[in-house]
C-alpha cells in the first residue's frame, strides 16, 4: 500500500490509464496516462498544464473516480481508492475531492434554480442539517465564493459566466472538500472575469484550507495562483517542481517550448518557435524512447530507445514524487539529467 | 487591372449599427461603429464575450440572419455598399475578393466531404476550372499553409485541430482576396498551436499583400502581429490606434483594466486586478458612459455625460477624461486611418 508521508493529502503512483480504440481487426491502445507518479500536500494548489490530449483530464477523471486506472494507484489520506466499496464511503469521498467543470453554461441544469445544486449536495454529503441549517449553510456559502446570499434564487441564465463559475464552486464547498478538482475552471471566461475566480481559488486555500488541482493550459494564470506546476506531455510528466522555480529555469526542453509560446504584449516578439507547429502527438501503441524526441533539437541518441524518467533534478532518488514533504524540481529528460544545460527554446 | 492611387482603403465602415429585433423590444449589439482598413492592413478588434465583435465582423461579411438587423451605416468594399448588396452581387466577391476564417474549424468544414472536394466547390463557384487546374492551386495553398498536399483527400476528422484551422485558411487563399475576416480562428488551439498560426498568417500577409481583420477575446494574441488594433466595449468602439500605441500607453480605462488582466509569466509576481462586475446587458445599458459602472476612474459626469471619439495623439479613445481634445466622427476616423496607411507606405518607401 502506498505510504502516507506527512502533509500529503493525495498521492499517485505510477498511474496508467490505456484505451482501448480501433475495430476488432485494428485493436490499439491509446495511452493517455502513462507511468505517472505525483503528490498533492494539504493546503496546495497544483497546476496540471499540457496541451489538449496530453492527459490533463484524464487525471482528473481518474482522481475523481470516473475512470478506473488501468495500472498504478491513487492514495488518499493513505487508504488507496481501490478499497471504496461502500456507498458511504464513496458519497465521503466524492464530497471531500469534489470536481468544479470547464463550462459553466453545460454544468448546470436550467430549469432549476442555482440554489438546487447547493442543497442537493447538502442533502446527499450532510444529512444531519435540518432545513435551516441547510439554507444557512447555502448562504454562507454563496458569501465565500463572493455571490451574495440573494443570488441563491436566481435561475442560471440570470447569471454570468463568471457567477456561473462561482456557483460550481459553491456546490464543491458545501461537502467540506478537502481537495478541489478543477478542470480548467477559467478557460471559458472573459479575461476580466477570471482574475476574480483566480483570487477565489486562492483564497479557498488560504481561508478555507481546500486543496486544489487546477487543470489548465494557461501558464501564466496557473503562475499567479498555483504552489506547484506539474507540466504533461504524452501521457507522462515532463517536468514538476515549485511554480516559480519551473518558470524562470525551466528544464524540459517542452516547457522551454511552451514558455516561449506564450503570448506576452510586454515582450519583444519571439518568433524563434515558429517552426514547430504545435502538432500533439499520438499516443498509441507507443515504442520506447522519449515521446517529445521528434520534436526535440537536442535529442540524442538514447532519446530514441530509452524512456526517460521523472528524476529530481538535484540529484535524489529516482522518479521520487515531488511535493512529498521536499519542494524537488524533477524532469524527465535525457539531456538536462545528464547535467547539461538544456536550451532548446528561449522564453 | 487598372492601379488606384495610394493611399488605397480595402474597407470602410462608417456608422454602422446593429440591432437585434426581439418581440420584447430590440437590443443593438453594435451602435455607430466606424473604422476603416487599409490596404495590407492587420487590424486587431478585441473585447470580451458580449461586446458586439463577432456580431460586427458579421454585419461586414453581411452574414447576418434575422433577428440581426443592420439598422444604420454601410460598409463599403471596393467602391461598392456591401449592406445593401443583393445575395447574387455578393456570391460574386465572396471567397474571390473576400474571405472569411470562422472560429470553429470542425464546423465550419463539412465533415462528409474531403478537403480536397470543399476546395473544388471554392473554385468553381468562380469560374470553370479545369480539374488539373482545382488540383494544382489546392495543392498550392495546402502548401502555403505547410500542410501536405495529400491531405486534400483527407476528410476534416482526419485532421488535427491546428491542421483544420491551417486549412480553412488555405481555402480562404484559394483567390488571394484582398480582405480576410478572422473571426478567432486560434481560440480552440493549445499556445505552441497557436503562436506558429499566428506566425504563418502574419507571413502569408506580407507576402501577398491582403488586409486582415481579426477578432479576438485575449489581446495579447495579436499584440505583435497587428497593426492597429480596435477595443470594443457594449458595442461600441472604445479604443482605436496603432496596436503599440495602446499597448504602451492605454488610454481609457478599460483598456488599462484588460491589460492589467492578463498574468505574465516574466518578470515579478505581481498582484492582478481585473476589472470588477461584468460587462453590461446590451438591453440595459448604463446611461452616461456605458463603462462608468465598472470604471476606477469613474467622475460624476460620466453617469449622464455620453463621451464621443476623443482624438489622442492619434488614438481615438471614448472617455470624458480627455474631452478636452478633438472630437473624431466616423469619417474623419476613416480618413485617419487612410493617413495611417498612408504615413506607412511613405516609411516604407
Amino acid at each position: 500500500m502506498p505510504e502516507l508521508q506527512s502533509g500529503e493529502l493525495l498521492r499517485a503512483e505510477h498511474l496508467t490509464r490505456h484505451f482501448k480504440i480501433g475495430g476488432a481487426l485494428a485493436r490499439a491502445t491509446l495511452h493517455a496516462v502513462d507511468d505517472v507518479n505525483f503528490a498533492i500536500g494539504q493546503r496546495e494548489i497544483v497546476a496540471l498544464a499540457g496541451e489538449s490530449g496530453s492527459g490533463k483530464s484524464t487525471i482528473a477523471r481518474l482522481l475523481a473516480r470516473v475512470y478506473k486506472p488501468t495500472a498504478g494507484k491513487i492514495a488518499y489520506e493513505g487508504r488507496p481508492l481501490s478499497s471504496i466499496r461502500s456507498r458511504g464511503d464513496r458519497l465521503r469521498y466524492s464530497g471531500q475531492v469534489p470536481m468544479v467543470f470547464q463550462d459553466p453554461f453545460a454544468s448546470m441544469n436550467p430549469v432549476f434554480r442555482v440554489s438546487h445544486g447547493v442543497m442537493r449536495n447538502l442533502k446527499l454529503h450532510r444529512p444531519e442539517l435540518s432545513a435551516k441549517q441547510r439554507d444557512d449553510e447555502a448562504a454562507r456559502v454563496f458569501e465565500v465564493v463572493g455571490l451574495g446570499a440573494d443570488m441563491l434564487q436566481r435561475y442560471p441564465y440570470e447569471l454570468s459566466g463568471g457567477q456561473r463559475q462561482r456557483v460550481g464552486f459553491a456546490q464543491a464547498l458545501v461537502t467540506r472538500p478537502k481537495l478541489i478538482l478543477a478542470d480548467e475552471p477559467v478557460s471559458m471566461l472573459d479575461v476580466s472575469i477570471r482574475i476574480g475566480l483566480l483570487n477565489l481559488m486562492a483564497k479557498l486555500r488560504d481561508e478555507e484550507g481546500v486543496s486544489i488541482l487546477y487543470i489548465t493550459h494557461d501558464i501564466a494564470s496557473a503562475r499567479y495562483v498555483a504552489d506547484r506546476l506539474i507540466v504533461m506531455y504524452a501521457g507522462q510528466i515532463a517536468e514538476s517542481g515549485p511554480i516559480e522555480e519551473v518558470l524562470s529555469a525551466p528544464r524540459h526542453p517542452y516547457t522551454q517550448l511552451l514558455l516561449s509560446a506564450v503570448p506576452d504584449p510586454r515582450a519583444p516578439l519571439n518568433v524563434e518557435a515558429e517552426t514547430d507547429r504545435g502538432e500533439p502527438p499520438k499516443v498509441i501503441d507507443p515504442t520506447p524512447g522519449c515521446r517529445f524526441r521528434w520534436r526535440c533539437p537536442l535529442a540524442i541518441e538514447v532519446c530514441e530507445h530509452v524512456d526517460p524518467v521523472l528524476e529530481d533534478l538535484a540529484g535524489g532518488p529516482g522518479g521520487a514524487p515531488p511535493g512529498s514533504g521536499k519542494q524537488s524540481h524533477a524532469a524527465a529528460c535525457h539531456v538536462a539529467q545528464s547535467g547539461a544545460e538544456v536550451k532548446a527554446f528561449s522564453a | 487591372m487598372s492601379n488606384p492611387p495610394v493611399p488605397e482603403r480595402v474597407l470602410g465602415v462608417s456608422g454602422l449599427s446593429v440591432e437585434y429585433v426581439l418581440d420584447r423590444g430590440s437590443v443593438r449589439a453594435v451602435d455607430d461603429v466606424s473604422f476603416a482598413v487599409g490596404n495590407g492592413e492587420f487590424l486587431g478588434i478585441v473585447g470580451e464575450s458580449g461586446c458586439g465583435k463577432s456580431t460586427l465582423l458579421f454585419a461586414i461579411a453581411h452574414l447576418l440572419a434575422p433577428p440581426a438587423l443592420v439598422t444604420a451605416g454601410s460598409v463599403s468594399f471596393a467602391g461598392m455598399n456591401l449592406v445593401t448588396m443583393t445575395d447574387k452581387q455578393l456570391s460574386a466577391i465572396r471567397w474571390r475578393d473576400v474571405s472569411v476564417v470562422m472560429q470553429s474549424a470542425m464546423n465550419a468544414l463539412n465533415p462528409v466531404k474531403s478537403i480536397g472536394a470543399q476546395f473544388a466547390d471554392v473554385l468553381r463557384a468562380h469560374g470553370k476550372p479545369s480539374r488539373a487546374d482545382i488540383r494544382s492551386r489546392s495543392a498550392e495553398v495546402l502548401r502555403m499553409v505547410g500542410i501536405d498536399p495529400a491531405h486534400l483527400r483527407s476528410y476534416p476528422h482526419q485532421l488535427s485541430g491546428g491542421m483544420r484551422q491551417r486549412a480553412m485558411i488555405a481555402m480562404a487563399m484559394l483567390f488571394t482576396p484582398e480582405l480576410v475576416i478572422m473571426d478567432e480562428p486560434t481560440s480552440a488551439l493549445d499556445v505552441v498551436a497557436q503562436r506558429s498560426l499566428m506566425v504563418q498568417i502574419k507571413e502569408l500577409q506580407e507576402q501577398y499583400g491582403f488586409a486582415v481583420i481579426f477578432v479576438t477575446h485575449d489581446m495579447s494574441l495579436v499584440s505583435h502581429f497587428s497593426d492597429r488594433l480596435m477595443v470594443m466595449y457594449a458595442g461600441q468602439v472604445s479604443e482605436l490606434g496603432p496596436t503599440r500605441a495602446v499597448f504602451d500607453a492605454p488610454r481609457h480605462p478599460y483598456t488599462q483594466g484588460l491589460l492589467e488582466a492578463f498574468p505574465s509569466i516574466r518578470g515579478p509576481r505581481v498582484p492582478l486586478k481585473g476589472i470588477p462586475g461584468s460587462p453590461p446587458n446590451l438591453a440595459v445599458i448604463p446611461n452616461g458612459c456605458r463603462f462608468h459602472p465598472r470604471c476606477p476612474q469613474v467622475m460624476d459626469r460620466c453617469k449622464e455625460q455620453v463621451p464621443e471619439l476623443y482624438d489622442v495623439n492619434g488614438t481615438l479613445v471614448r472617455c470624458l477624461l480627455y474631452d478636452d481634445r478633438p472630437v473624431r466622427t466616423g469619417a474623419a476616423e476613416a480618413r485617419t486611418a487612410e493617413k495611417a496607411t498612408a504615413d506607412k507606405s511613405v516609411a516604407d518607401a
